[in-house]
This record gives C-alpha cells, structure tokens and sequence, in this order.
C-alpha cells in the first residue's frame, strides 16, 4: 500500500472501523511515514476534542411528554390496563431472568469451529467490498500473483486464471481466517466478486456448500489446500469456479 | 399498533429521545425549529411504529428524524439543502498540511465550525463523534453505501481542519 492507499482507510482506522490486516499495515507504515502519522495525529486530536465537548442537546420535556402521550392514547386505544411503572421493573426484571435462563438452556455449548469459520469467511468477503481493499496485487496475469505470495505466506497457492470459462482473476491479498494468515485470489464473474480463501488443509474435507446472509460459500479441500470460496453468486454458478479450481489448482507446502 | 405490545413504543423510543433530538438539533440549527422537527419526527415513529420489526431502535428512530429534518429544510429553508455530488468525494486530498490545529479549540468554536459544514457532512459527524453510532449504523440512518459515510466523514474532518487553520487557532 502507498500513502495514498493509507490515507483513504486512515479515518476508518481511527474509527476503529479497519479489519486487522489493513490495521497492522497501516500501524506498521505510520511508523515509518512521518506525514501520514501527522496525518493520524490531527484526525484523532479532532476527533477527541469533538467527543469530549460538551455539543449534545438534550431533548426538553415538552418531547418526553409528547411521547408518553401518545403512548397514552395508544393504551386507552386498546384498553389494556395501564401498568403502574414499579410493576413495569418487576416484570421487565422477572422477564429478562426467564429469558437468561432460557438462553442459557437452548444455546449450544459454543459456536462450533464450522460456523465460526463461515462468518469469519463472509465477514472478510463483506469488509474485503466495504472498504474498497479487494486487492493488494491487482493484475489479471496469473503470473503476476502468484510470485506476490512468496515470503508472506508458509505456502504457495497455484493461482490461475479462467477468463476463459467466465471467472476472471483480477488479483489477490493477504487476510487473516480461522486464526492464522491465508491467500485471499479475487475473481469477478460477470459484475459479481468472489474472494477465495487459500490456506494449506489440515485433513481431507468433503465439499460443502452454505448459505449464509445470502451468501454462497463453498468449502473444499485439493491437492492439500483448503479453498473457501464466497460470493454473492448463487451457488451453482460458485460452485463452477469450484469445480474448476480442483481441476487445475495445486500447491507447494514450503 | 396492533402488532406490539402496549407501552412498547415508549420502551423503544423513550431512551432514544436524546439522540434524536441531538439530531434535529444540529440539522435545525436552533431549538426552535429542532423542537418542531423532532415533534414531528416522533408522531411520524409513532405512525409508522406498526412497520418497526425489531433491530436496532435507535437507527429506526434517528432514519425518522433525518428524513423529517429534510423533508421540513427544504420546505423552509431550501437553501441549506445543497446535494453533494458524490464523485466529488471521492479524492480525499493530502492531509499532511493539517496540523493539529483544532488541539485547544474551545467548546463555543467547535460548534461554530460544526455548523457551517455542509448538511450531509454535518449529520455524518454528529452521529459518528456525538453519538457514537458505526459505519454501518449511519449508513442505514443516511441511506447511503458505508463507503459514501467514509468519505464524507474523512470530508468533513477535513474541512473543520481547514476552518480551524483559517483561524489560525493553535
């Protein structure tokens, strides 16, 4: 990333609305870039001071009593019994035991790792959109890529191009899934992205398919590598991109 | 209200009201006018309280609010409804000429500076500095991508540095 790149995603890190890769970096490069750490500096001293200021109005009565007015009516509306304020507490606190004890009854001992996994791969493609970083490496050449890889990661991900087929890569980025770092290879198909997470397998996985906030994930295993692939595609046609990177796709475990 | 319960618009609305007249407020310009515009707004919240399906109240109520607040500019004051076109945003210029100027700016010029930003700025740094509302959460009361709140939050901080410059207050 250039100071340019930074200097657009320097507001949403002081926000504290940058993923954690994008954060490291940009950590990392205001150590060393005189200029976009005062940059930094002057957003944050702007943004304190606005918070700390005392600029907030408080709504004056006149709106707190034309609320509980029409709250009011809307009960003499539907004739229900109008509940004295003291008992409104004894039943919003009997009301929030029963629904801790039931919480605590129906939830599952945990998220497991699967589901964990899913929202973790539909967050990175999300944010991956949302803050406009798809690609650290933008190129169409496959060649160009796969050697940007090399050193950031503990292996080597075959990256291949299939524009003929309708998937074409248009580059790829580093990002953090299920607790360590991976290959994130971004195609477009049609006017649709897909990010495809690549880290080496830990055992053989049978292809699965999810659905999760209308997003299409499929999750398979070859040659030794784990391949995660999210769209808002639907999921035949991710499934084809799927079906090709088996095909072709291998890998080296350095 | 038939789908809710009685006294759930109160439970929603009442520890809202804060923010939403904050709000009002800082769209208005003066408690005068915020008083009507949020009044407003709230009958509005209540007439559409059938249509709330849960989530996230305060969103709900502030998306009530903002739309109220416009919709009463430009009847009255179509002058301070200016669109910005978005593309222009879409350059967010070298920051490194704005030092920390605003470190030791008073209350009384901070508000000033607040309130000659332009609207949408405005409503984008009340909500994030004020109210401590997400990306996310402004985009829904905004009606706008999360990627426009950005840039028009890194706008608006931007040009409150430059006024603050101007002044040359150190």
């Amino acid at each position: 990333m250039n100071c340019a790149d930074l200097r657009r995603l320097l507001h949403a890190h002081v926000d504290g609305e940058l993923d954690a890769v994008n954060s490291l970096e940009l950590e990392r490069h205001l150590k060393t870039c005189a200029a976009c750490a005062a940059g930094e500096k002057s957003i944050r001293s702007l943004s304190t001071a606005l918070q700390q200021a005392p600029l907030r109005h408080s709504a004056p009565a006149s709106l707190r009593n034309q609320i509980r007015q029409l709250a009011g009516e809307s009960k003499a509306e539907s004739r229900s019994p109008v509940v004295d304020f003291s008992m409104l507490w004894k039943w919003l606190a009997i009301g929030a035991t029963a629904f801790a004890v039931l919480t605590l009854m129906l939830r599952p001992a945990g998220i497991s790792d699967r589901d964990q996994l899913l929202n973790e791969a539909v967050a990175g493609h999300v944010r991956s959109l949302m803050a406009e970083h798809l690609m650290d490496v933008v190129s169409t050449d496959q060649h160009t890529v796969k050697p940007w890889f090399d050193g950031k990661l503990d292996f080597a991900p075959e990256v291949k191009d299939f524009a003929a087929d309708g998937f074409s890569l248009v580059g790829g980025r580093l990002d953090y899934l299920g607790g360590r770092a991976v290959a994130a290879l971004v195609y477009k198909h049609n006017k649709h992205f897909i990010n495809v997470f690549v880290w080496p397998a830990t055992g053989d996985q049978k292809t699965e398919t999810a659905d999760l906030r209308g997003y299409s994930i499929i999750n398979t295993t070859a040659h030794n590598l784990h391949y995660c692939f999210v769209s808002d595609l639907n999921a035949k046609e991710l499934g084809d991109l799927a079906a090709l990177c088996a095909k072709y796709s291998g890998g080296v475990l350095n | 209200m038939s789908a809710h319960e009685p006294g759930q618009f109160e439970r929603i609305v009442l520890p809202h009201l804060d923010a939403a007249y904050n709000l009002a407020r800082w769209l208005a310009g003066n408690d005068h006018d915020a008083e009507d515009i949020a009044q407003e707004a709230c009958a509005r919240a209540f007439r559409f309280f059938d249509g709330y399906r849960g989530g996230d109240g305060r969103s709900w109520l502030l998306a009530i609010v903002r739309n109220t607040a416009y919709s009463w500019l430009k009847k009255n004051r179509p002058s301070a409804v200016i669109t910005i076109h978005e593309d222009e945003l879409a350059e967010i210029e070298d920051q490194s000429a704005a030092a920390s100027a605003v470190h030791g700016a008073d209350t009384g010029a901070l508000r000033a500076a607040l309130e000659t930003l332009p609207l949408e700025f405005r409503e984008a740094l009340v909500l994030r500095e004020l109210e401590g509302l997400s990306y996310k959460e402004i985009a829904e009361v905004a009606a706008v991508p999360v990627g426009t709140v950005m840039s028009r939050l890194a706008r608006a901080r931007r040009q409150l540095q430059d006024s603050f410059n101007r002044k040359g207050t150190v």
